[in-house]
């Protein structure tokens, strides 16, 4: 690790929450070797809005899958919160992911069978937030989303933007200090995809940082910047001159059910 | 993670497959089922022997006439009937290791008691065979060598014989009639119960020796004056039990004057050995079938291996899932190691229930004697939990191993 580039071992700059550099990530399929990252330099802020936009196979998602500890790169650094995470072990990131990183997926990911209450609580677990506390937190985040009313449904009777929001809380019960969202908007019809992004930049402006992936460019500007990638590099970096506000656009929208069929229910997910 | 946590999960994993869970855990609960009934089987069987042993009487030797026809010879010397009283006698005086040795006689006969009559064995005896098969009176008066002396009409009844003649009367003092001569009976004898071979010991009626040979069995058999049938012996301890078999026979052979390398004309049993021995066969068998149920617990535990491989893949995602929100490796195999455990000590549950309850089964319906061990049970049960952590080891360690981002993708 310590053999890399100079400048990888500058110190982060203090206030980057996201400080990678040279990041690479390769896989090894079958005799040839697939570079899916080719060296990713990018700093985030602590409070920014980001949208990472690039077409299919540009390695956004395997960004994320670093970023959000799930995966460590083949070569690079990543300094998370000032701590270089390239250089932690598997526990010791398991921790991180449980801290510091609220990870949300286009597929939801919620355990099926198990109440809202019980999905958003399941971090919790993991940590060191005793017992007794547990279902208060679950509980004041769920509020926080918007399902105080929802909480002992279990995801086969949530819509898909309910799962959605669900998986949210879960992401930020235990206070993370990024939000992560692979395509959260995905599987989502536009009202109901606007409806989470009224929740992603109320919660930035409560001081969370997000980092959210979209192929959609119209999604990507309700962030402050968007990152554009292309074959494992980014290409673009530009801030985004006057953010579209979601829930001024949630107004404009026509009212649910009129000219767009209410989200499916997703397959619960297990 | 905690383990009221792990519990939690597994409970409910368990719950959204419960017809899933019941077969998985079949195997071990016929395991420990049978396990723990074949051991009840086992353990009545012993305790049945040792009863028996307590009711023969402790420290008992039985000598009783060698086979006429021993090595294909006849032995010749004019049939002489090798035991006699004399024989007793010789042995009661002369070894110190022998407290009594008491001779007897025996036959069969018709017993008639008013209207009332009873087809049943009739044995002479002395005072001594009741000390030493340790038998006690129930009602009545003892015999005494002033019976045996005078071969007085006297008879005491077993307890079967005695409510099969005065079912509602008592009989003591009341006149009874064997083989046509009258005897009055003089007692009745505490129950025995069965014999480690199954025989109702109570369905006797004892004379004195001396009466039972000039009256009720000397016209039908071959007896001289002073041949005996068996003779009782009873050894003085425990631990002389073997020492007085050697010296039994050495005198024996050198009352009846048998020269070297000749066979004995006589055979010693060791009856409490005798039942031992048998009962030891019986444990070896008991053994060997619990040791064949216990294969069954194998046989479960790779059945909840297999299951737990099955819900391993099945539940990739959920894996993916816990690791991505902060579950460390450790976590997951604790999960699915409870998982499996549980599912094994319900499997164990259940078996200790179906083996009580089968065991109760045979001793009620079978009328077999049965005896819960609650040592075997707790074993039975350890070793099922033991199968759950043993086979659920392996699952536990492969969900723990996934990638979460592939287990996150898997489907
Ligand atoms: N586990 C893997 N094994 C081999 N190759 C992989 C693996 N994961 C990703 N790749 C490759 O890495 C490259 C980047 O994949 P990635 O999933 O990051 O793309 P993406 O930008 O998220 O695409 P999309 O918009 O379709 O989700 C692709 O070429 C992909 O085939
Ligand atoms: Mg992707």
């Amino acid at each position: 690790m310590s053999t890399g580039p100079s400048r990888a071992a500058d110190p982060p700059e203090p206030d980057a929450v996201v400080s990678t550099a040279d990041l690479r990530k390769s896989y090894v399929v079958g005799d040839q070797e697939v570079h899916a990252l080719r060296g990713v330099s990018v700093k985030i802020a602590r409070g920014d809005f980001v949208s990472i936009m690039g077409p299919s196979g540009s390695g956004k998602s395997t960004f994320m899958n670093l970023v959000g500890c799930l995966d460590v790169p083949s070569a690079g650094q990543y300094w998370l919160d000032g701590t270089n995470v390239s250089e932690l072990d598997v526990d010791a990131l398991a921790e991180i992911r449980n801290q510091k990183i609220g990870f949300v997926f286009q597929s939801f990911n919620l355990l099926a069978r198990t109440t809202a209450l019980e999905n958003v609580m399941l971090p919790l677990v993991y940590g060191p937030v005793p017992p007794r506390e547990r279902k208060g937190r679950a509980e004041a985040v769920l509020d926080r989303v918007g399902l105080a009313s929802r909480m002992d449904h279990t995801p086969a009777q949530l819509s898909g933007g309910q799962q959605q929001r669900v998986a949210i809380a879960r992401a930020l019960v235990n206070d993370p200090s990024i939000l992560l969202a692979d395509e959260p908007t995905g599987a989502l019809d536009t009202r109901t995809g606007v409806e989470i992004l009224v929740l992603f930049q109320e919660l930035n402006r409560s001081g969370i940082t997000v980092i959210m992936v979209t192929h959609d460019s119209d999604i990507a500007r309700y962030a402050n910047r968007i990152v554009r990638f292309r074959d494992g590099r980014v290409v673009t970096d530009e801030a985004v001159a006057r953010p579209i506000d979601a829930r001024a656009r949630l107004a404009e929208l026509p009212p649910p059910g009129e000219d767009e069929p209410v989200a499916q229910a997703e397959e619960a997910s297990s | 993670m905690k383990l009221s946590d792990c519990v939690r999960a597994s409970v409910s994993s368990l719950r959204a497959n419960v017809l899933r869970s019941i077969l998985t855990t079949l195997g071990i609960i016929i395991g420990v089922g049978a396990v723990i009934a074949m051991v009840s089987i086992g353990a009545g069987a012993q305790s049945r022997v040792e009863d028996s042993i307590q009711r023969l009487g402790a420290n008992l030797i039985m000598v009783m006439p060698g086979s006429q026809q021993q090595g294909g010879v006849n032995l010749g010397a004019g049939s002489r009937p090798s035991l006699s009283e004399s024989d007793a006698v010789a042995i009661e005086t002369r070894l110190d290791t022998i407290a009594i040795a008491a001779p007897s006689v025996r036959g069969n006969g018709q017993i008639i008691a008013g209207n009332l009559n009873w087809y049943t064995g009739i044995q002479g005896v002395t005072p001594g065979f009741f000390l030493a098969r340790e038998w006690q009176l129930l009602d009545g008066r003892e015999m005494t060598d002033q019976d045996v002396r005078r071969a007085t009409k006297t008879a005491w009844l077993g307890y079967s014989v005695y409510t099969q003649l005065f079912p509602d009367q008592d009989g003591i003092g009341q006149t009874i009639r064997i083989s046509r001569t009258p005897f009055e009976v003089a007692g009745v004898l505490a129950p025995k119960g069965q014999s480690g071979f199954g025989q109702d010991q109570d369905d006797v009626v004892f004379v004195p020796i001396s009466t039972a040979k000039k009256r009720v069995l000397g016209r039908r058999s071959s007896f001289r004056g002073d041949d005996v049938q068996q003779i009782y012996l009873k050894v003085v301890s425990a631990e002389y039990v073997d020492i007085a078999e050697v010296q039994v026979a050495e005198l024996l052979r050198e009352l009846h004057q048998l020269a070297p390398g000749q066979e004995d004309d006589f055979q010693i049993r060791n009856m409490a050995s005798f039942l031992e021995a048998r009962a030891e066969s019986q444990a070896v068998m008991t053994f060997l079938l619990a040791a064949v149920a216990s294969v069954s617990l194998v046989v479960g535990g790779i059945g909840i291996m297999n299951i737990m491989l099955v819900s391993v893949t099945e539940r990739t995602r959920e894996i993916g899932l816990r690791l991505a929100v902060g579950a460390k490796r450790r976590d997951i195999r604790f999960q699915f190691l409870i998982e499996a455990l549980m599912l094994s000590m319900i499997g164990g549950l259940i078996g200790v229930v179906a083996g009580i309850a089968s065991a109760t089964a045979i001793a009620v319906f079978g009328s077999w004697d049965v005896l819960l061990q609650p040592g075997s049970i707790l074993l039975a049960f350890g070793f099922s939990a033991a199968t759950g952590v043993f086979f659920g080891y392996y699952p536990a360690y492969m969900a723990s191993q996934l990638n979460p981002i592939e287990a996150l993708r898997h489907e």
